[in-house]
């Protein structure tokens, strides 16, 4: 699965802009690009755009002008059936987690395993032990309804790290958590980043970015990033 | 396909609960309808043989004290220019005891008629490989035997044929409908449902299900809504299709040939349910896919 080298760029953006139907561009002119294996923090302040920025590469949204290249494919000339295979390399937080309510931590955290087919023997060995790292193994089988908004939370982000992806987006991963777990949940982050994955952490907790001075940052401000690494 | 897993909360989705009763009524309908089709198919074909290889001389009366003795002189001249012609296998006089066999039916009780001056008919059997010339003979036979006309069936049965044929069409036609409504009810199922699971669904596709993950699960659960939709409609038409094949056989009085349903009638009836729930799951997942392929 990890087909990109540490160095050379797993996501490439060139004078990307989005707008929302008929309205204002949200994002205007975005160019940057992340080298494999890197660690990144997003900042900026709330509605500067980095949910769209995060929406874009995890292709839950195309851009309305310029290039996107994800893992060497420009997603312009990507024929859609292809595209899941990309979207199985990339991990996601959501800001709302968006898990489904209807299924167990269990099941909500093997549904990547699932998509991708691999067998219930396999399931039913990972994801347990995942459950147990992230401190949940008591809650194995519980329904989000009845999770607190912590263990939702770290549900997600084991749904997101499952298939050790080669890029892993969390869109206000510390936003529901006290310091304390947001910490540790940053070190998980640094742990995958360590095995591999390259990580992007969108976030407005300046504290955060504060005590992890060593990660680039890039800064986003009304709609276009201002701040390189 | 019953127990398969499913990450879509469909089981407990209010929306396509219908979907088996309004299954249930198209099998019904199906049913009736299918069986319509091989019924009139059974008569059509009865007729049609029937009819090829037959015609029917008919001499009249002729009246006075003599009228008995000549009319049956008429009769046997009748036969013999018959069985002269070209073609002709056979010519037989029927008796007055047959005459009035035939008009039983119609009439009832033939006591009344039986001292009445009936017309006399001979049944003629053709070769129907070999093409003749009716017109030509009916003109031939009027000269030769006065009072005796030829009566060639196939004219007015062969309208009846085609009433009969057009009818089955229609059936079929009714058949086609019903198929196209079922498709058109499972596709507003299968979308209401998706827009009732959409996050769901946005969930699946950005962590990498490609759309047939996704579709075969609604297509699942349209097949086991349709198949249990189905086997209702086969149990209401079962015993309809046997209640009116009682009544249709108390009528058989000789007039109308056999109603009864043949058997490959009845197999496809019971397949109704599996051909339902296959057109339902072929629907659902190709709607599926539809509107999957309108995200990004």
């Amino acid at each position: 699965m990890r087909n990109n080298r540490r160095g050379e760029h797993i996501i490439r953006f060139d004078s990307v802009g989005l707008r929302y139907g008929l309205g204002p561009e949200v994002l205007r002119d975005i160019s940057f690009a992340l080298p494999s294996g890197s660690f990144h923090f997003l900042t900026g302040s709330s509605g500067a755009g980095k949910s769209s920025l995060m929406r874009l590469m995890y292709l839950g949204l195309r851009p309305t002008r310029g290039r996107v290249v994800l893992f060497d494919k420009d997603i312009a000339m990507t024929r859609r059936y292809e595209l899941p295979a990309l979207r199985r390399r990339i991990g996601v937080v959501f800001q709302d987690f968006r898990l489904l309510d209807h299924l167990s931590a269990m099941d909500n955290v093997a549904l990547p395993l699932r998509v991708r087919g691999v067998k219930e023997s396999e399931v039913r060995k990972h994801v347990p032990e995942l459950l147990n790292w992230v401190g949940l193994s008591e809650q194995i089988n519980a329904k989000p309804p009845t999770l607190s908004g912590g263990q939702k939370q770290r549900v997600a982000i084991a749904r997101a790290v499952i298939g050790r992806p080669d890029l892993l987006l969390a869109d206000e991963p510390t936003g529901n958590v006290d310091d304390h777990i947001a910490m540790r949940l940053l070190h998980l982050f640094e742990e995958l980043n360590r095995l591999g994955t390259t990580v992007v952490i969108a976030t407005h907790n300046q504290f955060l970015v504060d005590r992890f001075t060593q990660y680039p940052r890039l800064h986003i401000d009304r709609g276009t990033v201002v701040e390189g690494e | 396909m019953f127990g398969r897993h499913s990450d879509l909360p469909l089981k407990g989705d209010a929306t396509s609960r219908f979907l088996p009763w309004l299954v249930a009524l198209m099998v019904y309908l199906s049913a009736v309808s299918l069986a319509g089709v091989f019924v009139l198919n059974g008569l059509v074909r009865s007729w049609d043989h029937d009819v090829s290889g037959t015609l029917t001389v008919q001499v009249q009366p002729v009246p006075g004290e003599a009228g008995e003795a000549l009319t049956d002189e008429r009769v046997r001249q009748a036969v013999e220019l018959m069985r002269r012609t070209p073609g002709v296998l056979a010519a037989r006089p029927l008796d007055k005891k047959q005459i009035l066999a035939l008009l039983e039916p119609w009439l009832g009780n033939t006591d009344v008629v039986k001292d009445l001056p009936l017309p006399r008919l001979i049944d003629v059997t053709v070769d129907p490989d070999i093409s003749m010339e009716l017109l030509e003979l009916a003109d031939r036979l009027a000269r030769s035997v006065p009072g005796a006309t030829l009566d060639d069936h196939r004219i007015w049965l062969s309208r009846l044929i085609n009433l009969s044929r057009t009818t089955e069409w229609v059936a079929i036609a009714i058949l086609v409908l019903i198929g196209c409504v079922t498709s058109a009810t499972v596709i507003y199922a299968t979308r209401t449902s998706m827009a009732v699971n959409r996050s769901v669904i946005e969930v699946l596709h950005l962590i990498g299900a490609h759309d047939d993950y996704i579709a075969r699960q609604f297509a699942d659960r349209s097949f086991a809504l349709g198949f249990s939709g189905g086997l209702i409609g086969l149990a209401l038409a079962v015993p309809s299709l046997t209640a009116i094949g009682w009544a249709a056989r108390r009528i058989e009085g000789g007039f109308l040939p056999s109603l009864s349903l043949p058997v490959t009638g009845w197999v496809m009836i019971a397949m109704l349910p599996v051909i339902a729930a296959a057109l339902a799951m072929l629907t659902a997942r190709l709607a599926v896919h539809a509107t999957l392929a309108r995200m990004p």
